[in-house]
């Protein structure tokens, strides 16, 4: 199974095996971790499970819809790595996935 | 003796009250008893992808069994509670069986409003609400065939959307001159019709359903002598009622809900309650209500879990919600109900983006957002803020609306 980083605001590091086909934010809410809250269960609908992506994975990642982008812009301290994690699928390509976590969803 | 906290509703809210007490350090055990079969799943696919068939109820389950094991969640599923004893501090199962508890939680959620009215038991006349009444309706689905939804609010706009994709005849009737009345503006109402005629549903307003005909199964929809409508299959929703059976019988505080205080607590200082069971007071429209929706039932549950660990938090979460019909993605912020004025951002007559700010005071109190997420999240911040916002500067679509917090 793929494993992706999750580095918390604070530091902390979780490392975590998520199932291929799931998107990032479904292994953060498997696995409890506290910066992803993820309110609408994944559908581009709340911008909660705001993550930034390392620098090395970013072109790996297939790019924003419109509606992911226009979301961005309006969460906290958005940046150009920024991504909704809900809408990164976790595939094979994606092993190793690096994504550091903000300070607050809201 | 171990403490033992008991989850009474395998629900949005059942589930996550669970996970949030280990996460606020519950070192006793947790149990949570549900009726239905399932681990708690999301509700919202199941009148969309899940209806179609798209997924299924694994794709749905919030998380898998084995990351509640992980943590020593454990279920008991397919196991209705009958009774709560506050004073022995038991919940009794309809099996006969009686668990004790420490403290104990209630998520028990809502019910569906079922019409009482002749032919209504029909084979084919259907509610939405739970996986297998969803899986009851599956077998009706059929392209070509003819459905008729009966309520025009967000559970039968959004079934219409989808049966209409699967390339049934669909008709909506809704008592009320407008869909959506309860809910939000004329506005919003004219543009849901108009999309949903140009997709190629039927809306039919005033429409007082009085019963319905069929031989077995139903094939017709009565509205008194002026009308009536065949159908191969009928979906009612019209509301949903909190399920506070249990609660009330126990003794505990009830009315439209479960009341409970600004941490989720009930009359009982052992006992709580989230989500849509739970009546509460709001502090941004300082009122009693309760709420259906997503985002209430994961707040309160983190907020009832502290509680229950003897943290206090408070709940002051604005309301949101969202509904996807089509290709539109409609993110409503906050509680329009009592406004006194509504700004339109964009073209609500063509088109398929724009937004309405509802005032009252001159406070923004709530946004509907179709297709204009931007427009959604700073909504939030304005209302949850109070910030005054220049009515002709929201209404223009050329001023940016990130640039109205900036001067504001």
């Amino acid at each position: 199974m793929p494993v992706v980083t999750y580095i918390s605001h604070d530091g902390a590091i979780n490392e975590i095996e998520v199932t291929s086909g799931n998107s990032v934010m479904q292994g953060a809410v498997d696995n409890m971790i506290d910066g992803i809250v993820a309110e609408c269960g994944g559908s581009c609908s709340c911008a909660t499970c705001h993550c930034y992506v390392d620098d090395a994975w970013k072109d790996k990642i297939p790019p924003a819809s419109e509606m992911e982008k226009d979301m961005l812009e309006c969460v906290l301290e958005p940046q150009e790595n920024s991504r909704l994690s809900c809408q990164i699928k976790v595939t094979g390509d994606l092993d190793g996935l690096v994504v550091r976590l903000p300070a607050s969803q809201f | 003796m171990e403490q033992i906290c008991v989850v009474v509703g395998a629900s949005h809210a059942g589930g996550q009250l669970a996970v949030s007490l280990r996460q606020e350090k519950w070192e006793g055990k947790i149990l949570v008893i549900g009726e239905e079969h399932y681990l708690p799943y999301n509700r919202p696919p199941l009148s969309k992808t899940f209806l179609s068939g798209e997924k299924h109820v694994d794709d749905i389950l919030i998380r898998p069994e084995a990351q509640y094991e992980k943590v020593g969640i454990d279920f008991m599923l397919g196991q209705r509670v009958t009774a709560i004893d506050c004073q022995a501090r038991t919940v009794s199962l309809e099996s006969g069986t009686e668990v004790p508890y420490t403290k104990l939680a209630l998520t028990t959620g809502a019910s569906v409003r079922k019409l009482n009215l002749p032919g209504a038991d029909l084979k084919g006349v259907m509610y939405l609400r739970d996986i297998s009444d969803v899986e009851n309706i599956q077998p009706y689905v059929i392209p070509g065939k003819k459905a008729v939804i009966v309520g025009g609010g967000y559970i039968g706009l959004e079934t219409a959307a989808m049966l209409r994709k699967i390339g049934m005849d669909v008709t909506v009737l809704e008592a009320a001159d407008r869909v959506l009345n309860r809910v939000t503006a004329p506005v919003m109402s004219a543009f849901y019709t108009r999309v949903h005629e140009e997709e190629g549903v039927r809306i039919v307003t005033n429409a007082g359903v009085t019963g319905f005909a069929g031989d077995k199964r139903v094939q017709e929809v009565l509205c008194g002598d002026d009308a009536s409508y065949s159908a191969d299959l009928v979906i009612v929703g019209i509301g949903v009622i909190p399920n506070t059976g249990i609660a009330e019988a126990a003794g505990l505080e009830t009315d439209n809900g479960i009341c409970v205080d600004a941490h989720c607590r009930t009359s009982d200082p052992d006992i709580v309650a989230a989500g849509d069971c739970a009546n509460h007071h709001n502090v941004f429209y300082d009122m009693r209500l309760r709420l259906e929706s997503v985002q209430n039932a994961m707040d309160q549950a983190k907020v009832a879990a502290a509680t229950l660990c003897g943290r206090e938090i408070q709940y002051n979460a604005l309301p949101w919600f969202w509904s996807d019909q089509y290709d539109l993605k409609l993110q409503i912020a906050g509680l329009s109900n009592g406004y006194d004025d509504v700004v339109v951002r964009g073209d609500s007559e063509a088109g398929r983006k724009f937004s309405a700010f509802y005032y009252s005071g001159g406070k923004v109190i709530a946004v509907d957002a179709i297709n204009s997420p931007q427009e959604f999240m700073i909504g939030k911040q304005i209302i949850t803020q109070s910030l005054a916002v220049n009515k002709s500067q929201l209404a223009n679509p050329e001023v940016p609306i990130k640039s109205l917090l900036d001067k504001s």
